[in-house]
């Protein structure tokens, strides 16, 4: 594997520069910061170009982002609630994708999330004066509960049958998307309204706003609770994932799956339990969306979390503990893409950035010589 | 609710998903797996309904949409064949790349209807040929028939012609291919663009002729990925695509038209009386897709059948592998 490769590009005709790929056989540790922070500036200026095309004004409108994110401890605030439900995702994302596992369906098992929530409070299998000590652990074991269940289906059908769990998780979440309006129009419908009643606030994680009584500087800051349990999950992710185990058997298992299975490590065991996790945290997610934020089951609860996630989870070398800044970078584009017109491009820069980091893999794996090859005679 | 119609629509929705999996199937079969037919159907919606609007010519538009759809679907092979990326991810790359351009550059875009569509018409002496000519050959769009053409081309095209065995040596064993001194990488790079320009015809398809307008991410609604797995589902060949693309069509037409009136066969429509019952019904192509994929599954696995050897290896030269 490691022999120098002279094939591609093809050297055609008599132009006089070689370029040649050589397999890198260590990366120095700077290396992937440098050639993703590269990645990102290059994404950025492709999308400036296409904003400059489509008759914006590209760096007017990336100053403003940056004021509508960062500017102000409020807006802050606001930044972090959407990084929020995208460190879970984007672990959920990190978790899968370790074992190779594409679960692209993190938007859906986000969704059967806030909806398992949500039927402990309406079904309602507590009483809505339920202390909150027990109603919100109810309420995220409910919500992992129905994500893992999202990740199971994709899980067996794959180490059983063999099925592409890429079409079946992205398929998943067109279903969970129905499952959740049926319950929102007909079954839980607030007076036919498209949303359900509001959750009695024994059900609602606490903000920061709540403590503005003690601590006036924090009036009006959104971040809830939901953030600190982010980032105990994304931290117990990376333990599972690179201080465990079962974590070394399934980036094993991702990296070389038949030296994985001469380990004897049970492959499709390992398949199914690795997409309950993932969406466990995605469902998890959503539980912390509609109890922190919302406070009912509504329809429109996710600008595309899901598929966000994935962007953040590769960005960070599907490691969980970097997942937590690039989430805020992350939280930070869609908070402030909120306000920009046209309305697309947040979801346009996340897709250009994914597309830079995926090309400049490259220079992570492959040294590039250029080589002038002298006149031949 | 006549059944004629509803399956006379339904072929003019399937040939939609028929462009998209036939493209997907050309590009698979040389060993490029491309995950960006969704975000390239978009592109190709979004292109043909901006050039209609300017130039009033639905021709000129379906050609642009092809093209441009091509022309992306170039960034994942350049990204897949060249720098030997992994193909899953770039393909989803390619597919947000795509979703998000056509959402920015079609912001100001009419929402509903376009100026001029592709013309539709009846085929003379085929449309009087009972049940079948009302479905198949009665005031279908140019698109539907292209379509009927389009299956048995690419049939023989890949199982009949040299060009078509190139194409399946550099998908089953492009090292052999290579030895032989056929083109592997240039290959891959023709058939992923013949894959996105089929996928821009899609595109264009819905937008110009089966549900005319730009309706952003509603305009395709995820027809991409069923396409994707309507591939599995084909086991790569054209003609089990075209079954498998008619089925879904006249399925997704028939979700749409059952909840429409109010008597079906004389008994109340529940899904008129209760029409959240609904969103039962439009999750059904998505779970049919799924069904369709597990059977796709077994019958691959118990005939030993499969994907293309080198779906989604990369090819270099002197690597051991395919």
């Amino acid at each position: 594997m490691t022999t120098p490769d002279r094939a591609v590009p093809r050297p055609r005709g008599r132009f006089p520069v070689e370029i040649r790929l050589e397999p890198r056989t260590a990366q120095p540790r700077w290396l992937g910061l440098a050639v993703s922070t590269g990645a990102v500036i290059v994404a950025l200026l492709l999308g400036a170009i296409v904003m400059a095309a489509a008759g914006g004004d590209p760096f007017r409108a990336y100053g403003f982002m940056v004021k509508a994110a960062f500017g102000e401890a409020g807006v802050f605030s606001d930044t972090m609630v959407k990084a929020t439900p995208l460190i879970l995702l984007g672990a959920a994302c990190a978790v899968a994708f370790s074992m190779k596992l594409w679960n692209i369906g993190a938007e859906g098992q986000f969704f059967l999330g806030a909806f398992g929530a949500s039927a402990v409070v309406l079904t309602p299998l507590l009483p809505p004066e339920t202390s909150p000590w027990i109603m919100i652990p109810a309420m995220i074991l409910a919500g992992m509960l129905a994500g893992a269940l999202w990740g199971f289906i994709p899980g067996i059908l794959k180490a059983k049958l063999n099925v592409n769990e890429i079409i079946t998780t992205l398929m998943l979440n067109y279903v969970a998307v129905n499952w959740n309006n049926f319950f929102i129009y007909a079954v839980w419908s607030e007076g036919g309204f498209q949303m359900t009643h509001k959750f009695p606030a024994t059900a609602w994680l606490p903000r920061l706003a709540d403590y503005a009584k003690q601590f006036p500087q924090l009036r009006g800051l959104t971040t809830h609770l939901g953030l600190v349990i982010a980032l105990v999950a994304a931290v117990i992710a990376w333990w599972i994932l690179y201080r465990s185990r079962w974590g070394y058997e399934i980036r094993l298992a991702g990296d070389n799956p038949r030296a994985a299975k001469y380990a004897g490590i049970n492959i499709s065991r390992n398949t199914i339990l690795v997409m309950m996790l993932s969406g466990a945290l995605a469902g998890l997610a959503g539980m912390s969306e509609i109890s922190g934020v919302v406070h009912r089951l509504q329809g429109s609860i996710s600008p595309g979390y899901g598929f966000s996630a994935i962007i953040v989870a590769w960005l960070a070398k599907l490691n969980p503990l970097a997942v937590i800044p690039v989430s805020v970078l992350f939280g930070a584009l869609i908070q402030a893409g909120r306000e920009i017109q046209p309305s697309g491009v947040p979801k346009m820069i996340q897709g250009i950035v994914l597309v830079c980091l995926i090309g400049s893999d490259l220079l992570l794996r492959y040294r590039v010589r250029i080589l002038v090859r002298r006149q031949e005679a | 609710m006549d059944p004629i119609i509803i399956l006379q629509a339904g072929v003019a929705s399937g040939t939609v998903l028929l462009f998209a999996t036939i493209g997907e199937i050309i590009a698979e079969r040389s060993g490029v797996m491309n995950l960006g037919v969704e975000g390239m159907m978009l592109i190709g919606a979004m292109t043909s309904m901006s050039v209609v609007l300017a130039t009033g010519n639905p021709w000129i538009a379906v050609l642009v949409a092809m093209f441009a759809a091509g022309l992306l679907s170039q960034i994942h092979a350049v990204i897949a064949i060249r720098f030997r990326a992994d193909q899953v991810v770039s393909g989803l790359a390619l597919n947000f790349a795509g979703i998000g351009l056509a959402l920015v550059l079609g912001e100001t875009l009419n929402k509903a209807g376009a100026l001029s569509l592709l013309p539709a018409f009846s085929i003379p002496v085929l449309s009087a040929i009972p049940v079948l000519g009302p479905i198949f050959f009665t005031q279908q769009s140019v698109m539907v028939y292209v379509g009927y053409l389009l299956v048995p081309a690419a049939w023989l095209f890949i199982n009949r012609t040299r060009p078509g065995m190139h194409l399946r040596a550099i998908g089953e064993f492009p090292a052999a291919a290579d030895a032989l001194g056929i083109n592997v990488a240039g290959l891959r790079h023709l058939y992923v663009f013949i894959g996105g320009m089929l996928a821009g015809l899609a595109g264009a398809t819905i937008s110009l002729a089966v549900s005319p307008g730009w309706f952003s991410e509603m305009t395709t609604s995820g027809q991409g990925w069923i396409a994707i797995g309507l591939v599995i589902f084909a086991q790569w060949d054209p003609v089990r695509a075209a079954v498998g693309s008619y089925t879904f069509g006249a399925l997704r037409r028939l979700i749409l038209d059952i909840q429409g009136p109010t008597t079906i066969l004389s008994l109340r429509n529940p899904f008129y009386y209760m029409p959240y019952w609904g969103f039962f019904l439009e999750m059904l192509p998505y779970l049919f897709t799924i069904a369709v994929l597990v059977i796709g599954s077994r019958e691959a696995m118990r005939k030993r059948l499969g994907a293309p050897s080198a779906l989604g290896i990369p090819y270099v030269r002197g690597e051991r592998g395919l």
